[in-house]
């Protein structure tokens, strides 16, 4: 490959420089690429390209004493879910027993799935309120009718609406926390403003159980 | 036929490009790499269509699937070790010098305050195979010890005292600071397949604290809404 530079002529060799050599110098670059590729396949294996992401959830605040329930509170448009390992029962309203003082027939406990054809329909249903007015600004919002600033206000508005839907979870002692997360996670998604996680009662922990039969 | 002749050196293959993508992928990887962090449990968090990142300045409480708890926060040296001090100071403990130098290095913990000296003096591989075999029941949490509480209030108040400063530096240094960026923010690391029982327990200390405001670590899933139909 390397090739000695013929003579030049006389002047040069009078000032005994030799010429550079003609052509590409070749240089291994075996090493180099086998480290290049070694730091490359290290890098790829060791970096986590996506920073975790956190859901939050604003709890409300503990009360300080305990509080009396007078039976006049009213319970407007909320649903409650029940949660158990990998089942999710729900009912519309208050909860009736028997005996209650408004004679109403006691609360039977529907069952739904969390497919896409379950809960996510099921809510999409009741939260209609919201969902519709949410697309009516989203179009107003992508006509330039609204600012930013204006739609966000807007939608905040028409989630703590008194006709919007209104969530409490409930959860059993075998509820699993994928469960909580995903039920929280289907209702960020059909855009339910108040969410409430309580504790369950000892009469719709006796009727889960019925239905669970665990 | 004209023959062809082989050339008689062994061919030289031109390696200049390749050598050039494979420095510019290693640039690439090498400035984009966030490093994973060593914690001491690995936990499989659940999945939601939640794009918010996790903030910079955190207290992570983690619950690992046999309901363990385990406390981390981010933050210097100095704060973790002034927090730890608060720790044995009401537990009435005495650290040496290295375990506290020790316990700084460290991302997360579970460990009651009396396994305190012996955990710190473990080393990093040892530790771990000690929680994974169940050496510890993690952080004490019910209602008669509940050190847990003690962590974050603790860990609340340094991170808060720090987060003062920063924002007066920075305040002094002409930015515009947003206040909430300097305090520290809450945040729950749960196993999906934990109980969520687990999970309402440290929910619930977090709560009678007055820190209402919970972020769940989750995996990025896609959002329903914008898949096309």
């Amino acid at each position: 490959m390397a090739q000695m530079a013929d003579d030049g002529g006389g002047q040069e060799k009078g000032k005994g420089k030799k010429r550079a050599k003609k052509g590409m110098p070749h240089v291994d670059m075996t090493p180099m690429v086998d480290l290049a590729f070694l730091l490359l396949t290290f890098f790829v294996l060791t970096s986590t390209f996506s920073k975790p992401k956190v859901m939050s959830l604003v709890y409300p605040a503990k009360p300080k004493g305990p509080v009396e329930l007078d039976g006049t509170t009213q319970i407007n448009n909320a649903v409650t879910f029940l949660l158990s390992d990998d089942r999710i029962f729900y009912y519309e309203g208050a909860f009736y027993t028997d005996g209650n003082a408004k004679g109403a027939p006691n609360t039977v406990l529907l069952e739904t799935d969390f497919s896409a054809g379950g809960i996510r329909k099921l809510l999409t249903n009741m939260n209609r309120f919201v969902l519709e007015k949410k697309a009516g600004y989203d179009s107003e919002l992508n006509s330039k009718q609204i600012a930013d600033t204006t739609y966000l206000r807007k939608v905040r508005e028409a989630k703590a609406d008194i006709k919007a839907l209104k969530v409490l979870i409930k959860t059993d002692d075998i509820a699993t926390c994928k469960n909580f997360i995903d039920l929280i996670d289907e209702l960020k998604i059909a855009d339910i403003g108040v969410i409430a996680p309580v504790d369950i009662m000892q009469s719709e922990l006796e009727l889960v159980k019925a239905k669970t039969g665990k | 036929m004209a023959k062809i002749s082989k050339p008689k050196s062994s061919p030289t293959v031109d390696m200049t490009p390749m050598v050039d993508l494979a420095f510019l992928l290693v640039t690439f990887f090498m400035l984009s790499a966030s490093f994973r962090t060593d914690e001491v449990v690995q936990v499989d968090t659940p999945s939601s269509i939640s794009d918010k990142i996790i903030p910079e300045n955190v207290i992570m409480v983690t619950v690992d699937p046999k309901g363990r708890i385990f406390y981390g926060m981010s933050g210097n040296d100095t704060l973790k070790t002034v927090v730890l001090s608060s720790m044995a100071d009401k537990y009435k403990l005495k650290l040496t010098k290295e375990q506290y130098s020790e316990f700084a290095k460290l991302t997360d913990f579970g460990c009651s305050m009396s396994e305190m000296p012996a955990y710190l003096d473990m080393g990093k591989e040892e530790r771990k195979t000690f929680v994974e075999q169940g050496g510890t029941k993690g952080i004490p949490a019910d209602s008669s010890n509940n050190q847990l509480k003690d962590w974050i209030h603790f860990g609340n108040i340094a991170s808060l005292a720090s987060g003062e400063k920063a924002y007066t530096k920075a305040k002094e240094a002409g930015a515009n600071p947003e206040v909430n960026d300097f305090k520290p923010k809450f945040v729950l690391k749960v196993d999906g397949k934990a109980a969520y029982v687990y999970a309402k327990h440290v929910i619930d200390v977090f709560r009678d604290l007055n820190l209402n405001n919970l972020n769940f670590v989750t995996s990025l899933e896609q959002d329903p809404r914008q898949t096309p139909e």
